[in-house]
Formats: structure tokens, sequence, C-alpha cells
């Protein structure tokens, strides 16, 4: 199964071309994903820019044409950044455009993926001084989260949410080893979407992880603008 | 035949329109498909920009596919695709730039990063054929307040005058707040003003000194004028005449915009202009400008309502001079620019 991953939740541009076996009795570790090519970029401000042209040089450098796609996997956050929906309407438009089923991979969850053996903690920035986070099981399994929150309040619950390492930018010294990395591969998205793909599922709703209401305020009193 | 999809977010409607470029250069407009996402910001009394995303990020996609069932073909059809990439809402605008490069992508058609403005004016062409060279065009709408000298809408358009300060729309929001009707204040202040006397107050003219810049607009001191005027009322106990109050600014509003752009295309030897933009379809701003242009021996030339406010039709049609002109088109990493400038009618 020939798989498109995108991600712009985090400053990284991501997108890359990921392909896996589908055993057809059942699991078998065989049909692990197995990265083609990718193309990446730490540019916060360059997401709508380069998606597409990342995208397009991945494939072709993996000598897959786009019409050979068979899904496309996309982190829907959660992700700060105006880029976040360059990712997502990006991803949307080629399912649409393809006639390709699109699945939704919360961005936490592929950073988990690429960790796997121990308990993390997984933090992205979200500006403000705050951190995006969720916490993982050895088995990579979400135990909590995902959620938006100053990064001393994450680390005053560390011992209940048991992890013993952190992924992710250094914003913050939670007092845990630093496993890195700071933002999701092409094979940690498609490794999350894994069975869904495989199973041919009914993709879930792409919807953003934005954690945040728009900042907007409703206008109070009218202002005079008379010097009385 | 060339069949040119255009793509519009940089505001708060997110637009698809369709268009057919005939071998002799007509257009047909095939579909024009509008998401608009207003009545969320009319309880903030202004476009908010992360609502605007947001909703342009929900609406991109089934708006499009609305606008293949409207014009009865399929994506595999489209031959171009063009984009507004500025100016505008950076967010706003990221969205729709993301997704026509992922069309145009995988469609394997060419794309064209092109100017809203620009537009503006081409959404014209599709109601009434050619421009002839040059026109002037009048643009007015929340966001611009423009006067632009069109010599080739493929290429050269000149700016000659614009608004140091609001638009003429934001002008017609903030009065609409003061008078107590609602937003955007460009519908009720003109329901309001047909009731009302025009002559009644007289508010000032902005940059209408002989010292002033003879194309540029000014609506902040108006719209100052106007609170002020409500506000002495409102001390004195007295009753706010909302209707007169309505007429006599939109009088002040149409009376600057018309004889500015009259007294332009005058000085300037342009015998044809077009008002286009959301506050076009202001009925004394169309009624003025009518009797003005007749006067001063220019045709006037205004879109139909649906296509002066901001839409994918206007965009696709300014797609289709592009192709017909032989434009090259854009380079898949172009970018959203907030600021673009109108000379840069494609990028
Ligand atoms: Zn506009």
């Amino acid at each position: 199964m020939l798989v498109l991953a995108v991600d712009t939740a985090t400053p990284a541009v991501t997108a890359g071309v990921v392909e896996f076996t589908v055993e057809l009795a059942g699991e078998n570790s065989d049909g692990a994903p197995r990265l083609l090519a990718e193309r990446v970029t730490v540019d916060a401000r360059a997401h709508g820019e380069l998606l597409t042209p990342h995208l397009r040089d991945a494939l072709a450098e993996a000598g897959r044409a786009l019409s050979e796609v068979d899904a496309i996997v996309c982190g829907v956050g959660p992700g700060p950044f105006t880029g976040l929906r360059a990712g997502m309407v990006t991803a949307a438009a080629l399912g649409h455009a393809l006639d390709r089923p699109v699945y939704p991979v919360c961005t936490l969850d592929a950073i988990a993926a690429d960790r796997p053996g121990e308990p993390v903690l997984v933090v992205t920035d979200a500006r403000r001084r705050e951190v995006y986070w969720a916490a993982y099981d050895a088995r990579g399994a979400r135990t909590a989260g995902p959620e938006v929150a100053p990064p001393a309040e994450v680390a005053d619950r560390l011992a209940d949410l048991g992890v013993t390492r952190v992924a992710g930018p250094p914003v913050f010294d939670f007092g845990l080893p630093a496993v890195g990395p700071e933002h999701p591969s092409p094979v940690g998205l498609v490794a999350v979407a894994r069975a869904d793909l495989a199973a041919g599922a009914e993709p879930g709703a792409l919807t953003p992880l934005y954690l945040r209401r728009p900042d907007a305020v409703e206008p109070g009193a009218r202002k005079r603008v008379s010097r009385v | 035949m060339t069949i040119i999809l255009g793509i519009e977010s940089s505001c708060d409607e997110t637009g698809v329109g369709i268009v057919r470029l005939d071998r002799d250069g007509g257009l047909t407009l095939l579909a024009d498909e509008v998401a608009s996402s207003v009545e969320q910001h009319a309880r903030f009394g202004g476009v908010v920009p992360e609502v605007a995303s947001r909703a342009h990020l929900e609406a991109m996609v089934p708006t499009m596919r609305r606008a293949m069932t409207a014009a009865d073909i399929a994506l595999s059809d489209v031959d171009a695709i063009a984009v507004t990439c500025g100016p505008g809402l950076a967010g706003a605008l990221l969205v729709g730039v993301s997704a026509a490069k992922a069309y145009a992508t995988a469609l394997n058609v060419p794309l064209y990063g092109v100017n809203h403005l620009a537009g503006h004016v081409a959404a014209d062409t599709l109601e009434h054929g050619p421009l002839p060279t040059p026109t002037l065009a009048l643009l007015v709408s929340g966001g611009h307040s423009q006067l632009l000298r069109v010599d080739d809408l493929a290429g050269k358009i000149t700016e000659i005058g614009s608004t140091i300060d609001d638009a003429a729309g934001e002008a017609y929001d903030k009065v609409a707040r003061v008078i107590g009707l609602p937003y955007p204040g460009g519908p009720p202040i003109d329901r309001a003003a047909q009731r009302g006397n025009p002559t009644a107050i007289a508010f000032p003219r902005g940059l209408t000194g002989p010292r002033d810049a003879k194309y540029d607009f000014s609506f902040s001191g108006l719209k100052t004028a106007v609170a002020r005027w409500v506000e002495a009322r409102e001390r004195d106990g007295e009753e706010v005449p909302i209707d007169d109050v309505a007429a006599s600014f939109q009088e002040a509003v149409a009376d600057v915009l018309t004889a500015k752009a009259v007294r332009a295309a005058t000085e300037l030897g342009i015998n044809t202009m077009v008002i286009s933009g959301g506050v076009a379809a202001n009925s004394r701003i169309k009624a003025l400008a009518a009797q003005r242009c007749q006067a001063a021996g220019i045709e006037l030339r205004v879109p139909r309502p649906r296509l002066c406010t901001d839409n994918g039709a206007m965009m696709a049609a300014l797609g289709a001079h592009l192709v017909a002109a032989g434009v090259k088109p854009s380079s898949l990493d172009l970018s959203a620019n907030p600021a673009l400038p109108v000379a840069t009618v494609s990028v």
C-alpha cells in the first residue's frame, strides 16, 4: 500500500512517501511501514510555500506517481501555527482530486510512534508559553491528552502520568531524559493509521485539533469619540 | 475551449468559480459557489482572521464539490487553476493557495497565483464582455477603496488613488454600529437611507480640499463626524433620526467616491468606468455614478451584486484572461502575499 504522509502542525514542513504490505492473514511484522522518500524543512513560516513542492519532490525521488497513491495520512495537530491548515487543506484537496481516503492522525501520537519502548511524554510548542502534550504507555497507546497547558503544570503531573522520557523541543526542563524527535516522521504518521489503512476503514473527520478558541472579543459598549 | 477554476479565500468568503474560455475569447460562467463566514463575525463587529481561516478550511472541499456539480463537470475537465494569492488576510489566503497547489498538482494543470483586486475588475467581463483600453476601475468594499487604471487585465494595472485610512465598507460597518444597525453595515444603512433625507445633515467630504490628493480617499473623519453628531444628540436627550443620519452619511460616501472617480476618468481621458466590490451594490453609489458618468460622457459598467462581492468566479475570469494572453503560470512554491501590490496581476 502506497501512502502519502503530511504534517504541518509543528515548525517542520513534513512530506513523505511510505509503503507497507498488507497481510491478508492477520497482522505480521513484515508489514511495517517503510520510508521510500521524504522532504522535511523546519521553518514555521514556510508551510504554505513548501508543502506541495516537498510532496512532488518526495514522490519523484520514490519513483512513484500521485496516481499510484492509495491513501493519504495527515497530521491534524494540535498545532498553533497557521501552517497547520496548510497541511490539512492540502491533504483534503489531494484526497478529493485523487479520490483517495485521507486519514487524520494526532500529531503527538505520530511522534510517540517514533519512540516506542517506554512510557513517554510528548510535547510540542504551543507558543504563548504553553505546550501541547499527551502521555503514552510502553506500547505507544495514549494514556492522557492531548491538552494545552503551561509546561510547569504538565511537570506537576509527571508522577501520575508514569512517563519516564520526554519527546519534543527543549522548551522546558521536565527532569526526564529527552529522546526527541521534535516533529513527526512520515513513518510515524503512517504507523498510527496503519491498522485503519490496512482494513480500509472509513476515515474519521479531518478536523484540526486546535484546543484553543480563536482570540476574539465581542465589542463592549460603544466607545465615545467626543471629549465631554 | 478551456475550463478555468478560480479559488478565492482572501477574507471571509470561500469562493470557487468555474469559467469556460472559448476559442474566440468569450467567457461563460459555469459555476460560482460561495461559502460565507460572515455570520460568525457579526457578533464581533468585523472579520476575525482566525475565525475566517478556520471557516475556509472547513468549506474549501465542500465548496469545490458544489461548484463541480453546478457546472456539471468533473475535476479532470479542469485545464487551469487561478487562486487569489493576495492582497488579503494571511491565514485566510494560505488556505486557498495551499488547496489550489494541491488541486493543480493532482490534476497536473497550470496554476496562476493572481491578484484579488484585478479579480474584482475581471468580474465585470463575465457580464459585460471585454474591457475597452484603458478602463477606470473604482473598487469599493469592506477591504478596499481604490481607483485603478486598467490598460490590460492580464498585466498592466496602475493604482491612481486609494484610501489613506478606512475602506468605504469599514466606514459603513462603524457607522452602522453607532446608529444601532447590524453588521455588516452596508445593506441596513442603504435601506434606512431610502427613508431618510440625504441633505438633512452636512457631513464632511474627506480629502476634497483644493490641496488634497485629488484621487485618494479618506473615510475616517466622516465616520468620526457621524459619531460626534449622534453623541451630541444623545447627550441633549434628543432622539437620533437614524434614517436621516444613514441617508446623509451615505450621500457623503457616494458623493466623494463618484466625484473623484469621474474626475479621474475625465482628467485621464478614460471613457469607461467599472465599479466593483461589495459596496458597488449600494443603491445610492450606483445611482449617483450613473448620473455623473452620463453627464461626463463616460460609459458605466457595474456587475450584478453577486459578482461584485468576493467570489471564485472573478478569480476564474482573471485566470481566463491570463490563459488567453499566454501569461506564464506561477511556480508551485508560490506563497500568499497579504500585501500584494495591485500592479502585480499574477506572480
Ligand atoms: Zn474583495
